[in-house]
């Protein structure tokens, strides 16, 4: 076993772990919004995910659809599924609804799997990234002017953070709103909430919704990072990462959302490269126990994360 | 029911609560009718054929649920990585059996035991020592999720993620009457599931511990007052829900013919549907809802393509949370 850390020296490593590390950020987003904000447990997001990402290929593939269009339209549609996922299980609570929210979320990814017509099947779908490959040409050439030209990555890095940081405004804003208070509210005590008049049903139903458009966002991006999706590419796993990159920033920060998506990933990407003698599935085994390892010590040692409140933390028993 | 008959004359509270009874009852009737007359209609033999792979199904399902549902029963505790500890014991089993070669019974055997081990391990490291913290429900949960993860991946750093075969002899059939067939593999899997579950059902009816762990699972605090050795019956408990996944685990593997690292955990939204079908927290229920889930996944493929085998498991599922959150035989939660 020899580790060559010469590759964390290298630029594209930083680029390649910052792009995951934004995208799971976006996706997390979401589930902190839910999770953190109202005290909804979505364990669909990857559902979503995988609504928005083979939403936005099938309308550029099959539709021809215009690329900002498709992207617009696979966030639309992601924010009707959670409307009518949401409409369906949000009346449960608590470990019922995870349970709910996974189901429907195992069921978008049997129909990527199976509706081998529509979207590939195993094989998956691929080819649906012509319009972004030319926008990141015309940005490398006006990166090239500032001596960045050789980063081939740098345009997706970009965008990625752009989006990520135009959605920590827009929710931390929120945050403060009337309508962000009431979310606060029903995490705290949903009856009390209720009592005072306001449609609970509702506030989840919008909290919800918008975290899946976030988790569209965010499976837009992986389509393109990945330039091949097929239904693995959205597994359970996928929220279960996103839940550990959850509780390491802390319930209850969007910020630490960001901090705990590149301390994850830097470990993860580093992982694949200590030269363990490990064929390419035991490597991905590893870096996945690492997850669950993560997951476990921080739920047991310090279950408000990095940047959490105590104050904010709403675990119910 | 108590008060109608405490008080000799039912009120009409009583009377449209019968009434709704007799009403379900009647549904329940004429939905086994139209099931049995739609799988009929596919021709006999089909659904005879269908019903016999859905009893194999049922039977690690129903073994798999039983193990779920004591741990909820006792512990509230809804564990992700329960479908993990089925694909734990399924690797012991054929680490004893294809890698040291031996025979499928021992080799069971020790999958049972080690995973009922791991249950009583993950007990004694962290959920004890979680209780006497007062972790909250969301810190437990993400813990299960973990420990499915670390398990789930485990097994795949030592084995790898190739597909891997216990050493068995899965051409051979039984013939039955009919015209019917069942492999022999798949016989041994209803005798073993079915005699384990029988044992286990008559343990918990009339055994001291099944009493003790009913007692817990209604009232925790009262069943330590009354002199229970709480840490005991919970530890049991996990000892027998280990065992019963490792159990489930090497007879779905056998019954399958094929494992991965990845099959517990694709089984594990089923066995929650089965748990829940039968009212989660009740150990007869699992077990009925576990056999019935199996017939309906194996019915379904009469219908539609045996790919979404696995679908039809998800989709009761949800319509059981949303339809019938307290399960098939209804009583209504206590909480």
């Amino acid at each position: 076993m020899t580790i060559d850390l010469t590759a964390l020296a290298a630029p594209d490593f930083w680029i390649g772990v910052g792009i995951v590390a934004g995208i799971y950020s976006i996706f997390s987003l979401g589930l902190q919004l839910n999770v953190g904000f109202t005290g909804i447990l979505n364990f669909g997001q990857a559902g979503f995910m995988a609504v928005g990402a083979y939403a936005m290929a099938i309308l550029i593939l099959k539709l021809h659809w215009p690329a900002p269009a498709a992207i617009a339209a696979s966030t639309a549609i992601a924010m009707l599924a959670g409307i009518v996922i949401g409409a369906a299980s949000l009346r449960l609570s608590g470990d019922y609804l995870a349970m709910a929210t996974i189901a429907a979320a195992q069921l978008v990814g049997g129909v990527a799997q199976n509706a081998a017509p529509l979207t590939g099947g195993n094989q998956g779908l691929l080819g649906y990234d012509a319009a972004w490959a030319a926008l990141a040409r015309w940005m490398l050439a006006r990166l090239r002017a500032v001596g960045l030209g050789d980063q081939s990555q740098l345009p997706l890095f970009i965008v990625t953070w752009a989006i990520f940081g135009l959605a920590l405004a827009l929710l931390t804003g929120l945050r403060g709103t009337p309508w962000g208070r009431v979310l606060r509210a029903i995490r705290e005590d949903e009856a009390a909430a209720a009592a005072l008049g306001k449609n609970v049903f509702a506030y989840k139903l919008q909290s919800l919704a918008i975290a899946a458009a976030l988790a569209a966002l965010a499976g837009d991006l992986l389509a393109l990072n990945i330039t091949l999706i097929y239904p693995q590419s959205f597994s359970a796993d996928v929220t279960f990462i996103g839940f550990a990159v959850l509780v390491l920033g802390g319930l209850g920060s969007f910020a630490g959302v960001a901090l705990g998506s590149v301390l994850l990933w830097t470990v993860l990407e580093a992982a694949s490269f200590v030269r363990l003698p490990l064929a390419a599935d035991k490597v991905a085994a590893v870096q996945m126990l690492i997850v669950g390892l993560v997951l476990i010590a921080v739920m047991v040692w310090r279950p408000e994360g990095l940047r959490g409140k105590r104050e904010e933390m709403v675990l119910r028993g | 029911m108590l008060n109608a008959a405490r008080r000799g004359t039912p009120s009409p509270a009583d009377t449209r609560a019968a009434a709704v009874r007799a009403a379900r009852r009647w549904i329940a009737a004429a939905l086994a009718v139209a099931v049995a007359a739609l799988l009929a209609s596919r021709g006999v033999e089909t659904a005879a054929q269908a019903t016999i792979n859905g009893l194999v199904t049922g039977t690690y399902f129903a073994l798999g649920a039983v193990g779920l549902s004591l741990v909820f029963g006792v512990l509230r505790l809804v564990n992700f990585a329960h479908g993990d500890m089925l694909t734990f014991g399924a690797y012991v089993a054929l680490l004893l059996n294809a890698a040291l070669g031996w025979p499928i019974v021992p080799a069971t055997l020790g999958g049972v035991l080690a995973t009922a081990a791991l249950a009583a391990a993950s007990e004694l490291a962290i959920w004890r020592p979680m209780r006497a913290r007062r972790a909250g429900g969301f810190q437990l949960l993400l813990i299960t999720v973990g420990l499915a993860f670390v398990i789930r991946n485990g097994v795949q750093l030592v084995a790898g993620a190739d597909p891997l075969q216990l050493r068995l002899d899965v051409t051979t059939a039984v013939a039955l009457p009919g015209g019917l067939r069942i492999g022999t593999v798949e016989l041994w899997v209803v005798v073993t599931g079915l005699g384990a579950l029988l044992a286990v059902a008559t343990l918990l009816r009339y055994g001291r511990l099944g009493k003790e762990m009913r007692a817990l699972a209604d009232n925790l605090s009262l069943a330590e007052v009354a002199g229970i050795d709480t840490g005991r019956v919970i530890l049991a408990t996990w000892l027998f829900a280990g065992a019963l996944a490792g159990l489930a685990g090497v007879l779905s593997s056998a019954a399958a013919g094929i494992l991965t690292p990845n099959f517990g955990f694709q089984l594990l939204l089923s066995l929650f549907a089965a748990t829940i079908l039968g009212g989660i927290g009740n150990a007869y229920g699992a077990l009925a809802g576990g056999l019935l889930l199996g017939f309906a996944e194996e019915w379904s493929t009469m219908f539609v393509d045996a790919r979404w085998k696995l679908a039809v498991g998800f989709v009761i599922l949800i319509l059981t949370l949303l339809v019938r959150p307290n399960g098939l035989l209804g009583r209504p939660a206590l909480k």
